[in-house]
This record gives structure tokens, C-alpha cells and sequence, in this order.
């Protein structure tokens, strides 16, 4: 009975979305996704900045370190760097602080 | 199941009241129908970051396979360091993400009526669609190679099942020692510029260890290639004498092959006789692609670099190696990479929004040429109005230098190698 109930408290709210906008398909929120800057560390990184089989972890990365550590990169100042320099070159400032606070932002 | 149909109200209500009896009835028509055509790294990622990103969304992936096999690190399997299983995913971690699966063949797309057509007969309607169909084999641009050649002298570049790289490899256990192992490699564009490469490098590997008197011969119509220089220090100091690779403009654009007598003939009339032919073929846009007349005379679908729209098509976005994309290559990353911005775009042109702005498009191939020896090269790219431009003074291939001195950068690439298959395939299939 609860189950059933819980559906039509579900239909019923679904039907009064439909109305109010109506007018404007498709217009409803979209949950704002994930930063797509960021879909570029997920190829090796993982999704969540989480490291797989021995990527870095970057989930929690504290702000500043990440700031550092990449400026580093840049300049080839990193031990045992790979490919990160040649990444590192690739982005902006602006582009290295949204990874930053997206990154910290991450529980490891 | 926040979703907001643009049918009527009349009509949503309706369903509505049908969901009591058949949620997912509700679900298939109040949502907006995202399609995907393909299930490799640009369809799987596509879906998955859909799924991630834009859960009211309904997606529908339609592909024929129930695995997929990678073209990444099929070579490892002629090395014999990776089997069949290691490269093959299901789609299992999709299916319970709420991706729904069609396994049939896209017959055709029908974008006056946005429906897609099913080998089935059915049809299956989109509000957007994502093509990533990968590449189609031009059977008969290479003389002499259709269909029944490829069963003598496998391609092994397009893994449907597996069957192309594990007849090489059956061919490669079976060549007697001293044999000869051909390659014929094509001009560009081709899926994956440093594939033929990465195999030529693993077959040596493979080739020294049980065959140390076999040879291979290389005969490629270009006269450079994806990280030359890295490759050729390689094969000079694993594998010397053991490789002979002859450019373009020395005779190496092989013309006709004749697959019962094992024959390459190359471009001013030499015939050369192997034991073990691997044709990397001419490659276009696959075939659902071109009958859809998303292609341009190159073969390949122009797309705009911001949202992957088709030029030629509304509401259908072309990513992965199907695509125009130069010179961003055709690499399962990039197709993992622009899927995302593909997404997004279509899902806010959908909803009546701007596409994401400023979007940054990531490229980074490894290759193996041998036990912990890895390279690789690295690309930054952004959309112009002129199409896909390289970030300036970003990018390029691993350092080169005497293996004494790159050792540790080698294996630590090898492994990090390792690491981004893992990565890459959970980002798609997992």
C-alpha cells in the first residue's frame, strides 16, 4: 500500500512538472553535470579523480598542491614525470584553477 | 523520472496513469530519447557519461555485439602477453546504469522522421542521436582485397569478434622459423596512427623470442609516421636486423595483394613474397554512416568542432573515428574524450540551452614495443571556427634517447600504459 502510494505521489508531481512548462519543451533543470574540463583527466584518472591501477588519486587533492604540482609539470620540474608535462603546457591558468577546486572539492 | 515530456499534457497524463500498471512505459515516453549508434569506446562512453551526467535522459544504445572487443591492445595478444578475454567487455555495468540495449544492426537512419532502422524491420525514434559506428573496411580499393583475402590475409583492424587478430595470431604460431612476416600499411586517414606500428614492434617482440630467424617487411605508403623517430630507436636497439620498414618513396605503397600466393606488389611493380600478410586497409566512415549521407568525398563525416553536429544532418552527432577531426587522430580516446562535449551539446540543444563553452578535447595513445617499454605521444586540443586546432607548445611524444638513459621512463609509460587501459575501458564500459 505504501509502495502504491509512493508511486502516485510520484506520477502526481510528474504531472504537474508537465503542465507548468508545457510551453517549453524540454526546458525543465538538468542537473548541472559533472565539469567537462575534468572529462579529460577521466581517460587515465578515472571518473571522481578516484586513480585506477596506479594512476594518481586525485580526488582531494588540496587546492594549492594541485596548483603547484601542475606548474611544476609545466616546467619540468617534476621527478619522474611522463606525460603530465606535456599536458601540463596544454591549459590555461583559469582552466589549472577549475581543476584545482573541482579536484579538492572530491572526498578521496 | 523528473522528466518533462514535450508531448501534451493529455498525452503525459495518459501515461502517467499507465505507469501504475508499466513504469517503464512512462519512462520511454516522457523522456527524451537520446540513440546511440555503437558500442565502442565513443557509443559506451557516450551512454555512460549520459547516464552520469543527464539522468532524466533516456538512452538507448543500439549495437550488435553483446561484448565488445577493443582494438587497443589487440596487439598484446600477438605478443601473447594479453588473451581474448582480457580485451573483451560486456556491457552488463551499462545495462544496470539504466542503459537501454538494442543488440541488431543500424540499418538506417531516417532523419526526416528521426527513426533509426533496424536490421529487425522495427524502428526506434530519437530526439537526438550520437553516431559512433567506428570505421568500415573500402573492400576493393586495395586490389585483390575483399572479404575471402581477409581470411588468408587478415586485416585484424576491425574486432567484431576477435576471429581477424586471432587468425594472426594462429598464423604467427604457425610460421616456420625464418619465415616472413608482411605488413602493408595504408596512407592517412586511419583508425589509430601508431597501430600498425605498436603490432610491428610486438610481432618482432613475439617473433625474437620463438622465431629469431624470421623477419618482417613493413612496406607502407607514407613516408613518416606517428612517433617515427621512438619507434625506429626501438626496433634498432630490441629487435636489430630484424624489421625492414620501406617508405612510400622507396617502392613501400603496396597496390595489389594476392592473397592465394601470399604476394604484396607494390607501387613500381615489385612482387614480394611472405609467409604471414597483415593488410591494414583503406578505411571510411562505416557503412551505416555513408548510407545515411553523413560523409563527405573523403569518406569521412564532417562535423562542427564544438557540438559534433554532422554538417549535413540535424539532430545527429558523429564522434569517434567515424568523424572529420584532423588532427586530433582517430583514437579511442578521443573518442572517449569528445563524447562528452557530444553529449552535453546535443542534450542542451535539446533543451533549448547554449552548448558548453570552451570545451578541451584530450588525446594520449601508448604504445608497447616491448616488456616495459612504453611510448607515447600526448594532444591538447580546442574547436575553432576552422575546425580542431592543437594547443600551441602542448602535447608531442615521449623523450627520445639511448635505452641506458630512458629506461625508467619506458617501463614507468609501459605500466602507466596498463593503467590507462583500466581507466579507459571503466570510463566506457564500466
Amino acid at each position: 500500500m505504501k509502495r502504491t502510494n509512493s508511486i502516485l505521489i510520484v506520477t502526481a508531481a510528474l504531472t504537474v512538472g508537465a503542465a507548468s512548462s508545457f510551453a517549453e519543451p524540454y526546458k525543465q533543470k538538468t542537473p548541472s553535470a559533472p565539469p567537462l574540463l575534468a572529462q579529460s583527466c577521466s581517460g587515465c584518472h578515472g571518473q571522481l579523480g578516484k586513480g585506477q591501477n596506479g594512476t594518481p588519486v586525485l580526488a582531494g587533492y588540496e587546492r594549492d598542491a594541485f596548483i603547484r604540482v601542475w606548474d611544476e609539470f609545466r616546467h619540468n620540474q617534476r621527478p619522474a614525470a611522463t606525460i603530465m608535462p606535456r599536458i601540463a603546457r596544454g591549459y590555461s591558468d583559469t582552466e589549472i584553477a577549475q581543476l584545482a577546486d573541482y579536484f579538492s572539492s572530491i572526498r578521496r | 523520472m523528473t522528466n518533462i515530456s514535450r508531448r501534451t499534457f493529455g498525452t503525459l497524463a495518459a501515461a502517467s496513469l499507465a505507469s501504475l500498471a508499466a513504469p517503464s512505459l512512462l519512462h520511454a515516453k516522457g523522456s527524451a530519447r537520446l540513440v546511440i549508434i555503437g558500442g565502442g569506446f565513443g557509443g559506451a562512453s557516450s551512454a555512460r557519461f549520459a547516464r552520469i551526467a543527464f539522468p532524466h535522459i533516456d538512452v538507448t544504445v543500439i549495437e550488435p555485439q553483446r561484448s565488445f572487443v577493443t582494438c587497443p591492445y589487440g596487439n598484446l595478444l600477438l605478443a601473447g602477453s594479453k588473451t581474448l578475454s582480457d580485451i573483451t567487455h560486456d556491457y552488463g555495468a551499462l545495462k544496470r546504469r539504466g542503459v537501454n540495449f538494442i543488440h541488431d544492426w543500424a540499418e538506417a537512419i531516417e532523419p526526416d522522421k528521426k527513426q533509426v532502422r533496424l536490421r529487425s524491420g522495427k524502428t526506434v525514434s530519437y530526439d537526438k542521436l550520437i553516431v559512433s559506428p567506428g570505421i568500415g573496411i573500402k573492400w576493393g580499393a586495395l586490389p585483390g582485397y575483399d572479404q575471402d583475402a581477409a581470411k588468408i590475409l587478415p586485416h585484424a583492424w576491425v574486432p567484431e569478434r576477435g576471429e581477424q587478430v586471432l587468425l594472426l595470431r594462429k598464423q604467427l604460431e604457425a610460421l616456420p622459423d625464418g619465415g616472413v612476416v608482411g605488413f602493408a600499411i595504408p596512407s592517412n586517414p586511419f583508425r589509430c596512427p601508431p597501430g600498425p606500428y605498436e603490432r610491428i614492434s610486438l610481432v618482432a617482440s613475439y617473433l625474437k623470442k620463438h622465431k629469431p630467424r624470421a623477419k618482417i617487411l613493413a612496406l607502407d605508403a607514407k613516408d613518416a609516421f606517428s612517433k617515427q623517430g621512438l619507434f625506429q630507436d626501438a626496433w634498432n636497439e630490441l629487435y636489430p636486423g630484424l624489421i625492414e620498414w620501406v617508405p612510400g618513396s622507396k617502392d613501400g605503397k603496396v597496390v595489389a595483394v594476392d592473397a592465394r600466393n601470399k604476394i604484396f606488389q607494390t607501387e613500381f611493380g615489385t612482387r614480394h613474397k611472405i609467409d604471414v600478410g597483415n593488410v591494414i586497409p583503406p578505411q571510411a566512415a562505416a557503412k551505416i554512416a555513408v548510407e545515411a549521407g553523413l560523409t563527405n568525398e573523403t569518406g569521412f563525416v564532417p562535423v562542427n568542432p564544438y557540438t559534433f553536429e554532422a554538417i549535413k544532418a540535424k539532430d545527429i552527432h558523429v564522434i569517434g573515428d567515424a568523424n572529420i577531426a584532423g588532427p586530433m587522430p582517430k583514437s579511442g580516446f578521443i573518442a572517449n574524450s569528445t563524447s562528452k562535449q557530444a553529449v552535453a551539446s546535443a542534450i542542451a540543444l535539446l533543451e533549448g540551452r547554449e552548448p558548453p563553452k570552451d570545451p578541451v578535447y584530450f588525446n594520449t595513445c601508448y604504445s608497447h614495443v616491448g616488456d616495459d617499454y612504453g611510448i607515447s605521444v600526448v594532444g591538447v586540443f580546442r574547436p575553432s571556427d576552422k575546425g580542431f586546432v592543437e594547443t600551441p607548445n602542448s602535447g608531442g611524444v615521449s623523450p627520445r634517447g639511448p635505452l641506458a638513459d630512458t629506461k625508467a621512463q619506458r617501463r614507468l609509460e609501459a605500466r602507466y600504459a596498463d593503467s590507462w587501459y583500466a581507466s579507459i575501458t571503466k570510463d566506457a564500459f564500466g
